[in-house]
Parts: C-alpha cells; sequence; structure tokens
C-alpha cells in the first residue's frame, strides 16, 4: 500500500509541470511580470508615525515601532534607539523602557546594560506602515480562540481548566 | 637696524611732495575696495563646497556620510553647504572660525587623519569640537534655518512636539543636545551624553 501511494506522488510530481501549464502561476510579489523581466518596485511606504502603542498579538510578541526610524544609526559606535529606550534616558524621553529580558545574558544573568544579543533592535521591532499584506494572514489572537463558542464545526472546544 | 626703522618712518612722516592729496585719497579708497574685496571674495571662496572637498580627508568621510542625510538629500532639494553649520555667518565669530581653521591647515599638512583609520580615531575629538560649539553658541547654524518662531507644532509628530515644546521652549535644551549625529555618523558614543 505504502509502495502505491510512493509511486502515484511520483507520478504526479513528473506529471505537475504539465498540470500547471494551463493555469497561469502568478507570485503575489511580482504580479503579472513574466520571470525574465524586471518588476517595477513598489513605492517606498510612508511608515506610522503616529506614536500610539499597538497592543500585541499575543504575550511574548515584541512591541512594533509607533514612529519612524528613518536614517537611525544602529552600529558599533552608536545606538540611536537607546538614546531614548536606555533605562537612563526614559525619564527625560518619556519612551517606554527596553524590557527587562534584554539585560539578560542567554543564561540568564543580569547585566547592567543591554545585553550584546539584543543590541540590534530590528531584528525584532519593526515600524509599520498601512500596505496590502501580500501573504494573507490567517492569525487568529488566542482570546478570540478562548472567547469561542464551543462545539462549532471545526473548532474543538479548547482544553479549559474546570 | 635701528637706523633703517627710523629712516622709514621719516620717510612716512614726510608730507608727500609729488603726489596730489585728492589721488591718494582716492588711490586709498579705490585700492581699500580691491582689497578688501579680494580678501573677501578669496574668504568666501574657502565657504564653497568644491573648496572643502577639495581634499581627500572630507570628500570621502565627512562629505560621503552627508550624502545620505535629510540635509543633503529630500524631497524638496532645499540642502545645507558645509559652511552653512560649520561656519558662522555673523563676521566676527566667522573671522574666529577662520582663524581657528588654520589648525586645520596643519592636521592636512601633517597628515592627522589622512587615511579612514586616522579618521575613525579622531571622530570622537572631531564631534566633540563641533558639539561643543554648537553648544555654546546655542545651535545658531542650526537656527540660522530652523526658527523656533517658525516652528508648527500641530504639523510635527507627538515626539518632537514632546521635545520642543518643553525642553527647546524652555531653552534647557538646544538642538544638538538631541540631533547630534544628524549629518554625519556618530562616534563611540560610549559615555557621551
Amino acid at each position: 500500500m505504502t509502495t502505491m501511494k510512493n509511486l502515484t506522488a511520483i507520478l504526479l510530481l513528473l506529471l505537475s509541470p504539465l498540470l500547471a501549464q494551463g493555469q497561469e502561476f502568478q507570485d503575489r510579489m511580482r504580479g503579472a511580470v513574466p520571470l525574465d523581466q524586471t518588476t517595477q518596485p513598489p513605492q517606498i511606504a510612508n511608515p506610522d508615525n503616529s506614536d500610539v502603542r499597538r497592543s500585541r498579538n499575543y504575550a511574548m510578541q515584541p512591541p512594533v515601532v509607533p514612529h519612524k526610524i528613518e536614517g537611525y544609526q544602529i552600529d558599533k559606535n552608536a545606538n540611536r534607539c537607546m538614546m531614548c529606550h536606555a533605562r537612563t534616558r526614559t525619564q527625560e524621553s518619556q519612551a517606554p523602557m527596553i524590557s527587562v529580558t534584554h539585560f539578560m545574558d542567554r543564561d540568564g544573568n543580569f547585566l547592567a546594560e543591554l545585553s550584546p544579543r539584543r543590541y540590534f533592535c530590528l531584528q525584532c521591532h519593526v515600524p509599520q506602515a498601512n500596505l496590502t499584506p501580500l501573504v494573507n494572514n490567517r492569525f487568529v489572537d488566542v482570546d478570540t480562540i478562548l472567547n469561542q463558542p464551543a462545539n462549532q464545526p471545526g473548532n474543538p472546544a479548547p482544553a479549559r481548566k474546570k | 637696524m635701528k637706523r633703517l626703522i627710523k629712516r622709514y618712518w621719516t620717510i612716512l612722516r614726510r608730507p608727500s611732495t609729488h603726489l596730489s592729496l585728492g589721488f591718494l585719497t582716492i588711490g586709498a579708497f579705490i585700492a581699500g575696495i580691491l582689497f578688501w574685496g579680494g580678501f573677501n571674495t578669496a574668504m568666501e571662496a574657502t565657504n564653497t563646497e568644491a573648496f572643502c572637498t577639495g581634499c581627500h580627508e572630507m570628500r570621502d568621510n565627512v562629505y560621503a556620510e552627508l550624502q545620505n542625510t535629510i540635509h543633503f538629500n529630500n524631497r524638496s532639494g532645499v540642502r545645507a553647504l558645509c559652511s552653512d553649520c560649520h561656519v558662522p555667518h555673523n563676521w566676527t565669530d566667522k573671522m574666529a572660525r577662520k582663524m581657528a581653521a588654520s589648525k586645520e591647515v596643519w592636521g592636512k599638512i601633517f597628515g592627522t587623519i589622512d587615511t579612514r583609520e586616522k579618521f575613525e580615531e579622531h571622530r570622537l575629538q572631531l564631534a566633540n569640537n563641533e558639539w561643543r560649539r554648537l553648544k555654546a553658541n546655542n545651535s545658531l547654524e542650526c537656527r540660522n534655518c530652523h526658527q523656533f518662531e517658525s516652528m508648527d507644532f500641530t504639523k510635527q509628530s507627538k515626539r518632537a512636539v514632546n521635545a520642543h515644546s518643553t525642553q527647546l521652549a524652555s531653552g534647557e535644551k538646544t538642538c544638538i543636545d538631541c540631533h547630534k549625529g544628524i549629518a554625519h555618523q556618530l562616534p563611540n558614543m560610549e559615555g557621551v551624553r
């Protein structure tokens, strides 16, 4: 039975280019431009600069940046983000302080200042722009799932503590 | 030596016998215009970007860095030249700055920052010179264009309003306190407040 399944899979794989010829495949990023041509790049987005903190989609989500960071220097010499978000600067800047986890090294020891492994802020914290996403997102907030009426088809009731 | 000085002193003191007073006064007036004009033109020539970027120390380091910033490259095309920020507009201050610049000529001749490594080594010192100058004159060169009175807070972002309407308005802080590294890259900021 397994060999039969494998054979079918291989056959389908071999046939797939023939099957795909019928329908036009479109990459969401490239649009209708053929592969051998260069696409027109999209306009540079104007990032959100509203300074309104957005709610996080899950508890551990790194907060996003609600302001412009164009031209901010983050390199060996200087870290522009830390000029406001560092512990010692927050009173003056009224910016949220970097989280306590950012002072920990990977063994969980607390350091005096920002841990080197957290130095490059943009690895996790990114500015936002009002754009149409290229890939649809089916993410559902955990609260939405928990508050869903049980016994819905395809939605088994989540395990809850009684 | 003393005799020589005495001889010229007598010549200078003696009234002119061949040249008329009119020639002397008008001639001196015209010569004055020529010399003063020439002096000013020569000094203005040292304010041009072509002059500043004439040496590789400036062209390859600070000028290259400027080109990525808002003061060189922006939507409306208004831009700042080197001298707009680094040379005071006021005449006496300008003279003082130009005299201080003789040390930069010294640096050029003896190659103080003639390699990228040497420049990086001196970056903090060079930046400190400018920060100190702007701090002392209340960021005058910024304010030559960016007038506080003309800032419309309703058109600024919330962060900008918070900073400008409090600390800048009260004079507690000046432009350079927050806007370091606006036109060139920052040096190692360890220990810099």
